[in-house]
């Protein structure tokens, strides 16, 4: 692991690196994602007859910047997953449309969207499952070269070491099994198979969730390597909110199929405007142990409603500390706040502008559980 | 590897030794006399010495000690100077059937074509039926085809052949009139005519065989396809833009085949012994009709020889499957 460089000296203050606070103005669009639903069906009685729908995504919407990274965060369950693959479409969609670089692949002829491929890659998140265990590391990284190429064999080969360097993987490696690497190197392996073809947009599917806290950094900061190296686009799945912190540009929350906040990092990270995103920063642990003693939980009582039956309203009506009546009728339309920052809350509808011109924001009530005695 | 081969042969010698081992003294301890069949009207001191003539005058473990030695030097030398002309072949006693009093060796040289050409041909057409089958199935699961090929291969599976057969009987023989009844291995196949006979001939207990095989490897095929039909992997194939031809024969079918090829050379075995019952009903005289009627005539040397080679290629068979499994998958490695 030679190009694996230390995670310690990482985490530079957000504020550094996303100066222009709303990048939607100045740079081009790469991806938009337009009213994404994507249903699975159930099939039950005895005829197998369709008797309802998994609501995995449910009417989302964004654009990301090319050169930007957007994290996708939420809790398990909650669609972001399949929202990454969907927007790659590796599942056919029910409704919408994902216009990448001025195409809509959502209508296009399969022979078509694979010629498209090679420009939208995606690094999965097992990375012993995505590799095939019965191809070596050259012919992995190799094979959508055969496909996408008409190169020769030695002008293949040179772009499998080169691809090999760029991960940090040794060239000695390139006629090994999947199965004889660690769990880092594996994902290294998706990582160089995902940049094989020179694609502009990459979505990281959790790209670090199986690995080992100390090879996740050495990850991320590849990710982020490459991308300054080749000037990718990122959607940057994942569950662990320092480390979207860490690499995204902007941020959107998912909860139960539905987007419910969407930001720019520091916006997000400083004043969140949904209480779901509130509850969901609360939860992140702080590093020191007096800060972390004082600090405020949100906890949010019972389980995630089911896909499947989604409750009426704003879907998490049936778990917000600050429910109101309105919730429960009619679903939150999802707004921009302020520049770039977007969110579908009657909160914020209720209270307008002012919670976010004065950094405020609404107290919490019943549900404050000092760290100590929760645990 | 190699080194591993060599130690599961040397292991397998000590294995075979104790198989024929318990076959003899099975067959030691089965009820049947060799000479029921003789005339009642034979006084007892002659049949006593009729009886030492077939060797069954000395202790088990010196009868058994003298087949092994003919077993494993005597007939193997007969063999291999029949097909090599090599004068190699020791002179003396050899291993002779109680029934036709020839030597066990060359009934079975004179059996094996007729069950090679039968039940190899329906296992080499039910593999090749079954592999695409099995495939296409698994890739449009619950689709039309795949439901009438699963019911089919329900029905191949759960109808003996002592069933199918005598219906082909029935329907392609008696009322048709297409096939013979009867499997003539008589038959020498000189020109077109005699081939197409023999054709005709081989027709029915082929495709009761390959009904048979080809449902059972076919569900084999289907499951693997579909256990890996739904990895990460095949996604990630997908997410390279490679071609649904290249998604499915090279990354899903190529991971499918592991199991499946071992299924298929632990069936290999089952080739030599003859589909007993199949063969029992055309009336095709290959290896397993042998060993029936060995059996019904107590033809001891014939039961134990032939039932030990059947053995050996069981164990050989194994050997050879746990091979393949370290060719076909990476992630194993036997040294």
């Amino acid at each position: 692991m030679t190009a694996a460089p230390d995670m310690t000296a990482a985490l530079p203050p957000e504020s550094a690196r996303d100066t222009p606070t709303n990048p939607a103005t100045q740079r081009r669009k790469l991806v938009e994602v337009k009213n994404l639903k994507l249903y699975f069906p159930i099939f039950g009685g005895l005829l197998r007859r369709q008797v309802g729908d998994v609501k995995a995504v449910d009417d989302v919407s964004f654009d990301i910047y090319e050169g930007e990274t957007l994290g996708i965060v939420g809790e398990s369950g909650c669609g972001k997953s399949t929202c990454g693959r969907a927007v790659l479409r590796l599942y056919e969609l029910t409704e919408g449309s994902v216009v990448i670089d001025g195409q809509d692949i959502a209508t296009l002829s399969p022979e078509k969207l694979r010629l498209k491929r090679p420009s939208m890659q995606m690094v999965f998140q097992d990375p012993q499952a995505s590799l095939n265990p019965r191809m070596t590391v050259a012919s992995i990284i190799g094979e959508p070269l055969d496909e996408h190429t008409n190169w020769p064999r030695t002008k293949k080969l040179e772009r499998i070491y080169e691809l090999m360097d760029a991960v940090g993987l040794n060239r000695d490696y390139a006629n090994r099994y999947p199965h004889a690497f660690s769990g880092g190197q594996r994902q290294r392996i998706g990582i160089a198979r995902a940049l094989a073809l020179n694609p502009r947009f990459i979505v990281c599917d959790e790209p670090i969730a199986a690995l080992d806290v100390s090879i996740q950094a050495q990850v991320v900061n590849l990710l982020e390597e490459l991308q300054d190296q080749f000037g990718l686009t990122y959607m940057f799945i994942s569950h662990d909110l320092s480390m979207v912190r860490h690499i995204a540009d902007r941020v959107a929350v998912m909860y139960l199929g539905k987007l419910v906040e969407l930001a720019p990092v520091s916006a997000l990270y400083a004043n969140p405007l949904h209480p779901y995103t509130e509850a969901l920063l609360s939860a992140v642990p702080e590093p020191d142990p007096f800060a972390e003693t004082r600090k405020e939980r949100v906890v949010l009582k019972g389980d995630v409603p089911s896909p499947s039956n989604p409750p009426k309203g704003c879907n998490f009506c049936t778990r917000c500390p600050k429910v109101m009546e309105i919730c429960r009728e009619v679903e939150p339309a999802f707004r921009e706040y302020a520049p770039g920052h977007f969110a579908a809350c009657h909160l914020l509808e209720e209270t307008g502008t002012a919670a976010l011109n004065g950094g405020m924001r609404p107290e919490h009530n019943q549900t404050r559980i000092q760290q100590g005695e929760d645990a | 590897m190699f080194n591993y081969t060599l130690r599961r042969l040397l292991l397998a010698i000590p294995t075979l030794l104790f198989i024929s081992l318990v076959i003899f003294l099975l067959l030691e301890l089965s009820p049947g006399d060799p000479l029921s069949d003789m005339p009642l009207s034979i006084p007892p001191e002659v049949r006593q010495e009729m009886r030492i003539a077939l060797g069954l005058g000395e202790a088990w473990y010196i009868r058994f000690y003298k087949w092994l030695y003919l077993f494993t030097i005597v007939e193997p030398s007969h063999v291999i100077a029949g097909f090599t002309g090599l004068d190699i072949a020791i002179e003396g006693q050899r291993i002779l059937s109680w029934q036709t009093r020839s030597p066990v060796s060359d009934i079975i040289i004179q059996r094996m074509p007729q069950t090679l050409w039968v039940v190899g041909l329906a296992y080499l057409f039910g593999v090749l039926l079954a592999v695409p089958i099995g495939v296409y199935s698994a890739y449009r699961q619950y689709s039309w085809f795949d439901q009438t090929g699963s019911f089919i291969s329900m029905v191949g599976f759960s109808l003996p052949t002592f069933f199918t057969g005598p219906l082909l009987i029935l329907i392609f023989a008696v009322w048709l009139g297409w096939f013979p009844i009867i499997y003539d291995t008589t038959l020498n196949v000189t020109n077109w005519e005699t081939f197409w006979k023999q054709v005709r001939q081989m027709a029915m207990p082929v495709f009761v065989l390959t009904l048979f095989n080809a449902a059972q490897i076919s569900r084999y095929m289907r499951a693997s396809m579909l256990d890996n039909m739904t990895q990460d992997y095949v996604r990630t194939a997908r997410a390279k833009g490679m071609t649904e031809r290249i998604v499915v024969l090279v990354h899903v079918l190529r991971n499918s085949l592991i199991p499946v090829v071992t299924v298929i050379a632990l069936g290999i075995p089952t080739v030599f012994t003859g589909a007993i019952i199949t063969e029992q009903i055309f009336r095709v005289n290959g290896l397993g009709q042998l060993l029936i009627t060995a059996i019904y005539a107590s033809d001891i040397p014939m039961v134990l020889t032939l039932s030990v080679v059947f053995a050996i290629l069981i164990v050989l068979f194994n050997l050879i499957a746990d091979l393949l499994y370290a060719i076909l998958d990476p992630r194993i490695r036997y040294d």
